[in-house]
């Protein structure tokens, strides 16, 4: 049964839909897979009792023709989603054993549609890294290696269970989140596919929040139409997310095979980074080459003020969490470490439960809304948000229908190799991806070649507002191009 | 601003003034809270009117309640105040066990209403006008209870994240007597939008109180902020304290701390709470999970028609179209009950052109008297409206005498009844039968040939032929008549 973990979510709903196999059975081969791979260490929490009555309940409206579209498919949920009556920790140690009494509206969209919850996935801790090496549950590995290597990679972050889990096969898709590219920086380490949405494409609701402003979820799957089918579910109007947008969700899939015939495509000249390594810049070439032998127009486009997206990231989205994170102090719930006073039970509670990260996070944050610094920070940061924004419709105003860009500087890294002695290390990892936030764009991260030691590597899409439709399209052409990638079994 | 409308405080060195400015704190009136949906109401089990956001869960996000902003935009126009199309909230980032999310949504830079201004009417015919800053949204944070166990503090969570409006004045306020002028005012305005039912015992109003000394006309002082004051006279006698605190250490030669204060109105003193050093540093910026809040000038046109009238109206009104003098009309609006009450009366009334200032003297002397009296409120007078017409009514239309409408009234109060009936059953009615007026005149004026004679050169003593007439009638005898006839027959 194990090969059923190697279908992709299209193949595997039109195996349950001819019922060559049951949603249960499907379940079972990941529940399997998922055990066999503890040592990746992608699940922070294994549900197989709710997996199976849920594959038991979507095999039932199978049989009575009452499919959702997404009926049996098992998932993986990020832990930032908060799952009814299942522990939602945000691999923070402050949340403890914290069990919502709600379930995210991404989720509950999901099962909805009739998905199978397989358990919850490893992320850094509250979303903050690009390594998945901050969750309190420890470092998730990435299953890709390097030729001839044992070392054990990190699959990028913070999404980095969910990337790890789909490139394992250990689910079929999966929810991720994205503030400055923690869905398209590890789906470009492990040769799967993500999309970030426009924002408020898809309802922040039950999600536990690092940046508000720049959070956004949706799915990282096996291929771009996997991650059009599941983005059709996770995305929609939330009266309860006053942020999200009430316009209708398409049917995404229909993009996927599209001709993108005379669209034009941006190539902006400021991500051509010194340094940048030949292999980057060649996938680069080589995914200009494959669009415009699909029928696509290059053109190149000046995003200038893109060298400011970084710095000004690292003000916004600190600012948004050190208030966001606010609420963890011990007093309703999750860890609580007494003290004499009430502030000495705070700086207890906040130094034992909040990371080395999240700590430096909160405190950046802090020091940049503090009176008198405000101005120089925040404000300028967000001006330099709006400029960048501007950047980004002055390209799509001269009929620019999206823009192709590395996803990463790199490829995957070994765990601990980055970011020990300087946070900054490890911050470039997002170079390309932060603008798409600051923009609040979509960005889709599609695999599209190896390195030289046999690593993953992707590419990045950013589209106009609301215009995901466009980067399916596109990213099908890079796929039907540069194949499918899947990691040599070593686990 | 002329002095005469304010008091000076003396002191060692001359003569001193107050500069005041306040913020009042009003719980808005709505059925839910401000973003989220549990609900508002008071007295509830504690952490029972708890919804996911007012405990801030992870995840959670606020939503704005539509009849809040409806609520708060109807109050800036009863202040005459300038309506922003588009306001921001904001977080104001400070830790304590009643505030949950670690923050309170508020408005800092960009409030729902600005600048409008309230006209205080002062003893003595003086009024003054109080500018208003601005008035904006924020959420209400929960409640410690200390005192349900020795060892820890709990934690009631059912006024987390209800809606306040937070009313700020301009420093025009320069003496007790004007605070609280100022707060009474505000609060009827209130009370008459129905945007908050002004209950200062249950903490639906509170007001901070920011108060400075200087020389009249010099440079502003250094303020102290007088926190938390729930009482109207609590509000008069913490501004008298801290006045005159203040003015001591000036002329002592010291200078004041700018520092936030409580007021303890046991010892009827002010007592430093934090001073400036120790103030919060709060962070404000724009709370990312919240659009700016945006709605049209029809939105706020559609609110001002359906506005109720204040009480500045109603008593321009009342003074116009019924002639009542302005003191008279000021008490009957100044509390909305009240004013409810006489219109009431006033449209029981047969004839509201000829009746109205009676009706007026009736609900401010007879009626607000007995009430005051017995410690009663108005909506719980034992004679309603519709009662008190009929006994001016009555009067009106010279069924009876003003001193027997007295006793009807009294036993209306104790007995209740329809007026009308009772006075028939009573025999209370007043005689307007002149023969028989003329009998009883006739018997008084030939029991008493001195007083009659005497009467041409002493036209005063005619009162003591009316009183004994009235005697004789039992009161019911149309004074009158009896005067005119009494007249007559003496010849005067």
């Amino acid at each position: 049964m194990t090969d059923l973990t190697s279908l992709t979510l299209a193949e595997a709903r039109k195996g349950l839909a001819a019922k060559t196999f049951t949603s249960l059975e499907l379940t079972d081969a990941h529940l399997s897979a998922m055990e066999a791979a503890r040592v990746l260490n992608a699940f922070v929490l294994e549900t197989p009792d709710q997996a199976r009555a849920m594959a038991r309940e979507a095999d039932g409206k199978i049989a009575k023709g009452d499919a959702g579209p997404l009926a049996g498919i098992p998932l993986g949920i990020k832990d930032l989603f908060a799952t009814k009556g299942v522990r939602t920790t945000a691999c923070s140690k402050i949340l403890g054993n914290f069990v919502p009494t709600y379930e995210s509206t991404i989720t509950s969209q999901l099962w909805r549609d009739g998905a199978v919850m397989l358990g919850k996935l490893n992320n850094d801790e509250f979303a903050m890294g690009s390594s998945n090496e901050t969750s309190c549950f420890g470092p998730v590995g990435n299953p890709w290696r390097r030729e001839g290597s044992n070392t054990t990679l990190v699959p990028g972050g913070s999404s980095g269970g969910s990337a790890s889990a789909v490139a394992a096969l250990l689910c079929m898709g999966a929810t991720a989140t994205d503030t400055g590219g923690s869905i398209r920086q590890p789906a470009a380490f492990t040769a799967t596919v993500g999309i970030k949405p426009t924002y408020g494409r898809c309802s922040r609701w039950g999600i536990v929040a690092f940046a508000s402003s720049l959070d956004q979820a949706g799915p990282i799957a096996r291929s771009v139409r996997d991650a059009a089918i599941l983005m059709r579910s996770m995305a929609g109007h939330d009266p309860k997310d006053t942020t999200s947008v009430d316009i209708p969700v398409p049917d995404y899939e229909a993009a996927i095979g599209k001709s993108v015939k005379g669209m034009k495509i941006g190539i902006p000249k400021e991500y051509r980074l010194d340094g940048m390594p030949a292999e980057i810049e060649k996938l680069w070439e080589e995914g200009a080459a494959w669009l415009k032998a699909a029928g696509a127009e290059l053109v190149e486009v000046s995003l200038p003020h893109t060298k400011y997206a970084l710095p000004a990231y690292y003000i916004v989205a600190p600012a948004e969490a050190s208030s966001n994170l606010a609420r963890y102090d011990g007093v309703r719930y999750g860890l609580r470490e007494q003290g004499k006073s009430i502030i000495e039970q705070y700086e207890n509670t906040r130094a034992e439960g909040f990371g080395a990260e999240v700590r430096r996070r909160v405190m950046i944050g802090t020091y940049v809304l503090s009176a008198g610094y405000y101005d120089a920070y925040y404000l300028r940061a967000q001006k330099v948000r709006t400029l960048i924004k501007k950047d980004f419709e002055d390209c799509f105003a001269k009929g620019v229908n999206a823009i192709l860009t590395p996803a990463t500087p790199s490829a995957a890294f070994g765990i601990g190799e980055k970011g020990g002695a300087d946070p900054v290390e490890m911050y470039l990892n997002d170079i390309f991806t932060v603008t798409v936030n600051m923009a609040g764009l979509p960005g889709i991260g599609v695999p599209a070649g190896k390195d030289a030691q046999g690593l993953p590597l992707g590419l990045q899409l950013i589209g106009r507002p609301f215009d995901e439709e466009t980067l399916f399209s596109l990213g099908e052409v890079v796929e039907q191009a540069a194949g499918r990638f899947t990691p040599a079994r070593w686990w | 601003m002329s002095t005469a409308t304010h008091k000076l405080l003396k002191g060692a060195t001359g003569e001193w003034e107050m500069v005041i400015g306040m913020e009042i704190h009003a719980q808005v009136t709505s059925n839910s809270k401000l973003f989220s949906g549990a609900s508002t109401a008071f007295g509830g089990d504690p952490n029972t009117h708890v919804s996911l956001v007012d405990a801030a869960m992870p995840g959670m996000l606020p939503v704005i309640n539509e009849e809040c902003v409806s609520q708060a935009v109807r109050t800036g126009l009863g202040l005459n105040a300038k309506i922003n199309l588009r306001s921001v909230f904001d977080r104001k980032n400070y830790f304590y066990p009643d505030l949950p999310q670690g923050y309170q949504i508020s408005q800092y830079k960009s409030p729902v209403v600005g600048e409008g201004e309230v006209q205080l009417e002062l003893d003595g015919g003086r009024s003054v006008t109080i500018g208003i800053e601005r008035l904006h949204l924020e959420q209400d944070a929960g409640k410690l209870l200390h005192d349900q166990s020795p060892t820890m503090t709990y934690v009631d969570l059912n006024r987390s994240g209800v809606a306040l409006m937070e009313i700020v004045s301009k420093p025009d306020i320069r003496d007790a007597e004007q605070a609280k002028a100022y707060v009474t005012k505000l609060r009827s305005i209130l009370r008459y939008l129905g945007t908050c039912d002004g209950d200062m015992e249950k903490g639906s109003l509170r007001a901070d109180v920011n108060v400075s000394v200087r020389k009249p006309g010099g440079p502003l002082g250094t303020r102290c902020e007088i926190k938390n004051m729930n009482s109207i006279a609590f509000i008069g006698q913490a501004i008298e304290y801290e006045a005159r605190r203040q003015i001591e250490i000036l002329e002592d030669g010291g200078s004041i701390d700018q520092e936030t204060r409580l007021y303890d109105p046991n010892k009827g003193e002010t007592r430093s709470m934090r001073s400036k050093e120790e103030a919060h540093d709060y962070r404000y910026f724009p709370d990312p999970d919240l659009l700016p809040l945006e709605f049209s000038q029809s939105f706020v046109d559609e609110l001002k028609a359906k506005l109720p009238e204040l009480p500045d109206q109603k008593k321009a009104r009342f003074v116009a179209d019924l002639g009542l003098s302005a003191y008279d009309a000021s008490v009957l609006v100044a509390e909305r009950e009240s004013a409810e009450f006489y219109e009431t009366v006033l449209s029981g009334l047969a004839n509201r052109a000829r009746d109205g200032k009676v009706a007026a003297n009736w609900v401010i002397n007879e009626l607000f008297g007995r009430l005051n009296k017995e410690s009663r409120e108005i909506t719980g007078s034992p004679v309603n409206a519709a009662q008190l017409a009929a006994i001016i009514d009555l009067i009106g239309e010279g069924t009876i005498s003003g001193k027997i409408a007295k006793d009807l009234f009294e036993i209306v109060w104790q007995e209740g009844g329809d007026p009308r009936a009772l006075v028939e059953s009573r025999g209370m009615k007043q005689v307007t039968d002149l023969s028989a007026i003329e009998k009883v005149v006739d018997d008084i004026i030939a029991a008493n040939p001195d007083k009659a004679a005497q009467v041409k050169d002493k036209p005063q003593s005619l009162g003591w032929f009316v009183g004994q007439v009235m005697k004789s009638s039992g009161g019911k005898a149309n004074p009158q008549a009896v005067n005119d006839i009494l007249k007559s027959k003496l010849g005067i």
